[in-house]
C-alpha cells in the first residue's frame, strides 16, 4: 500500500517566475550600485549619504531590498518543505520567517526615510 | 580486467558489500554487458537485468564507474579500471544490480504517458504534418531506462511528489503532440511547486542519457508554455 501524496497546490509556476523576475532586478541593482561605488575616487560618509539623499536612489533600494525578501521567502520555503515534514511545524517556521521577512521590511523603510 | 560489483541479497547478506571479480579478457569491441555476462558464468549468484543486449529495451541501467549508463552500449575499453558497478542510485535495491522501479513508473504513470483525444477514431490515422511531428523528435526516443531520473538529486530527495526527468520528458512529448486534446489539463497537473518545480536545472539527466535526449530542454519548454497561457 503506497500512500497517496496529495500535491496540488498551483503555486508552482507564479513563485517560480517571482524568483526569476526578483533575481534580474537583484542583479541589475548589485551591478550599478558596485559599479557607482567603484567609479568613486574616494568613499566616504559623504559620498554615501549624498547617494542615499536622492528619492530615485531609495526607490529603488526598497525595490531592491523587497526582492530579497520576496526572493529569499520562495528559497527558505523550499528548504523547509524538503527537511521539515510535520505539517504544523512546518506552518509555524513558515510564520516565522513570514514575520521576520515583513518586520526586514518595515525597518528597511525605517532605515532608508528615517535618515 | 578488473571489475568491483555491488552485492546485496536482502534474505542472506546484512549489509552490501563490493565483491572483486577479474577478467582475462581484452576490452576489445567487447560491451560492458559481454563482461558481466562472463562474470555471471563464473559466479552464477550475481542478479542483473538485461533483455536486448542493445540499447533499445533499457533493462541494465546500472551505475558503472559513479555515472548512470546502460551496460550493454558502454564500450569497455572507455572505462578505467576496476569497473566499479552498481545499481542505479536513488531506489530500493532487489538484489545485486537490481533495483524496484515502482516509484520511477508510479511517477511515468501520473502524467498519463497516452494520446488523450474524445474526437471519434478516424477511418485510417490521426494524421500530423511533418512540421508537427518533427516536435516529438527528442522526446518519443525516451526508453525509459531510469538513468535520467535516478540521476536527479531532486527525485533523490522528493521520489513521491517530484515526477523526474525522465517523466517530464514524456509529459512533454504529449503535450506537445498535436493530437493530443488534454494540454490545459496536463500544465494543470504540473503547476504546483513539486512535479515540475522541483527541476533546479542541475541537469544531471541531460549528462547521463543513454540517448542523447534533453529533458531539462522538455522542462524548459513546458515552463514556457505555463508562462505563455498565465501572462
Amino acid at each position: 500500500m503506497v500512500n497517496r501524496v496529495v500535491v496540488g497546490a498551483h503555486y508552482g509556476l507564479r513563485d517560480w517566475l517571482i524568483q526569476r523576475v526578483t533575481a534580474v532586478v537583484m542583479a541589475f541593482y548589485s551591478v550599478a550600485l558596485m559599479g557607482y561605488l567603484l567609479l568613486q575616487p574616494s568613499l566616504n560618509y559623504d559620498v554615501w549619504t549624498a547617494l542615499f539623499s536622492g528619492l530615485l536612489v531609495r526607490t529603488f533600494t526598497l525595490l531592491f531590498l523587497l526582492s530579497v525578501f520576496y526572493h529569499a521567502w520562495i528559497g527558505v520555503r523550499d528548504i523547509v518543505m524538503d527537511y521539515v515534514k510535520p505539517p504544523g511545524v512546518r506552518l509555524v517556521i513558515h510564520v516565522l520567517v513570514i514575520l521576520a521577512l515583513v518586520l526586514y521590511t518595515i525597518w528597511s523603510v525605517q532605515i532608508l526615510w528615517g535618515m | 580486467m578488473k571489475f568491483k560489483v555491488y552485492r546485496y541479497n536482502p534474505d542472506a547478506d546484512t549489509a552490501p558489500y563490493m565483491q572483486d571479480y577479474d577478467l582475462d579478457i581484452e576490452a576489445g569491441n567487447m560491451m560492458l554487458l559481454d563482461a558481466l555476462l562472463l562474470i555471471k558464468e563464473q559466479d552464477d549468484s550475481l542478479s542483473l537485468r538485461k533483455s536486448c543486449r542493445e540499447g533499445v529495451c533499457g533493462s541494465d541501467a546500472m551505475n558503472i564507474n559513479g555515472r548512470n549508463g546502460l551496460a550493454c552500449i558502454t564500450p569497455l575499453s572507455s572505462l578505467k579500471q576496476p569497473v566499479e558497478l552498481r545499481p542505479l542510485p536513488g531506489l530500493p535495491v532487489i538484489r545485486d544490480l537490481i533495483v524496484d522501479m515502482t516509484q520511477f513508473f508510479k511517477q511515468y504513470h501520473s502524467i498519463k504517458p497516452y494520446l488523450i483525444n474524445n474526437d471519434p477514431p478516424p477511418e485510417t490515422e490521426r494524421l500530423q504534418s511533418p512540421e508537427q511531428r518533427e516536435h516529438l523528435n527528442g522526446l518519443y526516443e525516451c526508453i525509459l531506462c531510469g538513468c535520467c531520473t535516478t540521476a536527479c538529486p531532486s527525485f533523490w530527495w522528493n521520489p513521491d511528489k517530484f515526477v523526474g526527468p525522465a517523466g517530464l520528458l514524456q509529459a512533454y512529448r504529449f503535450i506537445a503532440d498535436t493530437r493530443d486534446q488534454a494540454t490545459a489539463e496536463r500544465l494543470d497537473d504540473l503547476e504546483d511547486p513539486y512535479r515540475l518545480f522541483r527541476c533546479h536545472t542541475i541537469m544531471n539527466c541531460v549528462d547521463v542519457c543513454p540517448k542523447e535526449l534533453n529533458p531539462t530542454e522538455a522542462i524548459g519548454h513546458i515552463k514556457d508554455m505555463m508562462v505563455k497561457r498565465t501572462v
